[in-house]
């Protein structure tokens, strides 16, 4: 008997993007109630699969009952369960400041979202290579144009280039998936792990360049070196409630690359064994470094806290590159906390910036604004979570990467780098922090900038910050519980790191020889 | 036969390459089409050529064509042919709101 709890939060979403189009556009409120309860339901459900996945093994689910490796199959891992409770827990949030701000200046935005998740939930549930091909296609498209929500000339401009090499990305994931199909007959990931670890020599070489390819693809999602320049732009200009969703969506590469290089391309894959390492740590470490340079550079907040993102892959593949159970147990910690302190700070540049007038989330002199306090407290706890200080749950995350490094060969590197980069990072936010609340007040006297006397008409802050606080909550929730999270992190990466359960779970005992 | 389909992708690749490498919208969108038939073609290339052979189980036969990259290759066709088309009006909407088809909206003709 198959659970069919695995499949529901790959139909919920597509079943309420169905029913959001047929309601009329105009009945926005009924569409939102709508919405907010589907993302309720999806968190409901990933609690659900999580309490399954930790006490049971592994749930497999054969869509149609076509049997792996003939059909295509859904898989929920412990680490697949973990991704589903983070996506379904940020859209939850990114979506109550959508309601509150911005999903009425454009034509179906709450479909588009339910869209996005379905993307999301599919890729991170699917057991099938070009299944996730084309889970990563719906999420996407859903993307492009939520990217574009509410029009205007950069939105577009950042637009196109997100688009055009999104799908450059997409035609090389086809050509890694021809690849593998080609020399190895076929895509499910398990019966993949099984045949790559057998492949004859004179399939060697064509079965590591489609490794490699798809390496190409996942850094491309995830942002890694050579490839982020989509990133800042994109996500510094779209809606404030998009970027904090999309700041999942650089952790779908890294999740594809854990996935991928530990079960397929793993430690048993034989000729193929660790393929990426050697590859993945230096690449995020440099990231790391150009991130955080971004960060210091930027002319904007919204700008800044993009290339926070960048900065945040490149600590958390730093920590997949470890290739160690206390590295994916790390990463696996900050994994969450860098999703949430991001959207979290999104949000918060938004709220700031809207108070800004004209001058909006530039680093320019400007006017005191509302509500500065409450705003500088929030600011201030969501700058140091994100660099990482302590008592929050940033400092947590580092120290377990650290403190997983310490027995690598590339530790002074590693170790220097996150220091330095850390220190850079604080220099960044205080310098920003102290511009907008700090030396505003001095610029009150000087009231001669008209928008100095912009007020914002808003119901109730606390209602507007309210999906911030939760963000904050949650960053906070992984502090005090950071004891069960690292243990169940732990309990993920075992799982990781013995692929034979995944294909023995997936294939049956036929399919380990 | 193997040759022909070899060269023809080769070349499909190297123009679509070449293309997205352009400053203009309107050839990167072109560059991307010449892409993804490169990658659809591939994809179906990867079931071995075969001629004349049934890609069900039949009586009386022993080889088959492969089915699966089939119908992978009609996915991969339906899904490229929707992002060709999200891109064009894409390029269109940039454009209209930028005044010029420069990919970075900013050159001047």
């Amino acid at each position: 008997m198959m659970n069919h709890i695995v499949i529901a939060p790959v139909l919920l979403p597509l079943l309420i993007a169905t029913l959001l189009l047929l309601i009329r556009q105009q009945n926005l409120s009924f569409q939102r109630i709508l919405s907010i309860a589907s993302v309720a339901a999806q968190v409901i459900l990933a609690a659900m699969l999580l309490r399954a996945v930790s006490s049971e093994e592994i749930l497999v689910y054969a869509v149609g009952n076509w049997a792996a490796p003939f059909g295509i199959i859904l898989v929920a891992d412990r680490l697949a369960a973990y991704m589903l409770m983070i996506s379904a827990l940020l859209a939850f949030c990114a979506l109550i400041y959508a309601v509150r701000k911005s999903d009425r200046i454009g034509q179906h935005f709450h479909v588009l979202f339910q869209l996005q998740l379905l993307g999301l939930n599919g890729a991170f549930l699917t057991g099938d290579l070009f299944n996730l091909f084309v889970f990563f296609e719906i999420l996407l498209l859903a993307s492009y144009s939520l990217l574009l929500h509410g029009g205007g000339r950069l939105r577009t401009k950042a637009g196109l280039h997100f688009v055009v090499i999104n799908l450059v990305g997409s035609t090389l994931f086809l050509f890694a998936v021809g690849i593998l199909y080609g020399t190895l007959g076929t895509l499910n990931m398990a019966d993949l792990a099984v045949k790559v670890a057998a492949s004859p020599d004179e399939n060697v070489f064509l079965v590591r360049v489609a490794g490699f390819l798809l390496f190409g693809v996942f850094a491309l999602k995830a942002a890694l070196l050579p490839i982020y320049t989509w990133l800042p732009a994109a996500y510094a200009h779209t809606t404030a409630a998009v970027a904090a969703l999309f700041a999942i969506m650089t952790k779908v590469g890294a999740y594809c690359i854990l996935r991928v290089y530990t079960l397929i391309f793993g430690e048993q894959a034989g000729p193929a064994a660790n393929l990426i390492e050697g590859w993945l740590l230096p690449l995020a470490l440099a990231t790391l470094i150009v991130g955080m340079i971004g960060v210091i550079a930027s002319t904007r907040l919204r700008q800044q806290a993009a290339y926070l993102v960048v900065a945040s892959i490149g600590s958390l593949l730093i920590a997949f590159g470890l290739n160690t159970n206390a590295g994916i147990v790390a990463g696996l910690y900050y994994l969450p906390h860098s999703t949430f302190a991001a959207a979290a700070f999104f949000l918060l540049a938004d709220i700031i910036a809207s108070r800004r007038g004209k001058i909006n989330d530039k680093f320019d002199l400007g006017p005191m604004i509302a509500h500065k306090r409450l705003l500088g407290v929030l600011f201030f706890s969501t700058a140091i979570l994100i660099v990482g200080l302590p008592p929050l749950s940033g400092f947590i995350g580092k120290f377990l990467i650290l403190q997983a490094a310490l027995t690598h060969s590339m530790l002074p590197w590693i170790m220097s780098i996150i220091l330095l980069t850390s220190l850079l990072g604080l220099i960044a936010v205080a310098r920003s922090g102290s511009l907008l609340f700090y030396r505003a007040q001095s610029m009150e006297a000087v009231s001669h900038i008209p928008e100095a006397s912009v007020t914002v008409k808003t119901g109730s802050v606390t209602v507007e910050l309210m999906p911030v606080i939760s963000l904050l909550l949650l960053c906070i929730a992984l502090v005090i519980y950071a004891g069960p999270v690292t243990e169940f992190s732990l309990t993920i990466a075992d799982q990781l790191l013995q692929p034979t359960i995944y294909i023995r779970a997936v294939l049956g005992d036929g399919g380990i020889t | 036969m193997e040759a022909l389909i070899s060269i023809v992708l080769g070349t499909l690749t190297a123009c679509g390459v070449y293309l997205i490498l352009r400053f203009r919208t309107f050839p990167v969108v072109l560059g991307l089409t010449f892409l993804s038939y490169a990658a659809n073609l591939f994809l179906l290339v990867m079931g071995r050529l075969t001629i004349g052979k049934p890609p069900v189980i039949t009586e009386g036969v022993t080889d088959y064509a492969d089915p699966l990259p089939q119908a992978l290759v009609l996915t991969a066709i339906v899904i490229g042919f929707a992002m060709t088309a999200f891109v064009i009006m894409l390029s269109l909407k940039a454009y209209a709101a930028l005044g010029n088809d420069h990919v970075d909206g900013k050159h001047k003709l």
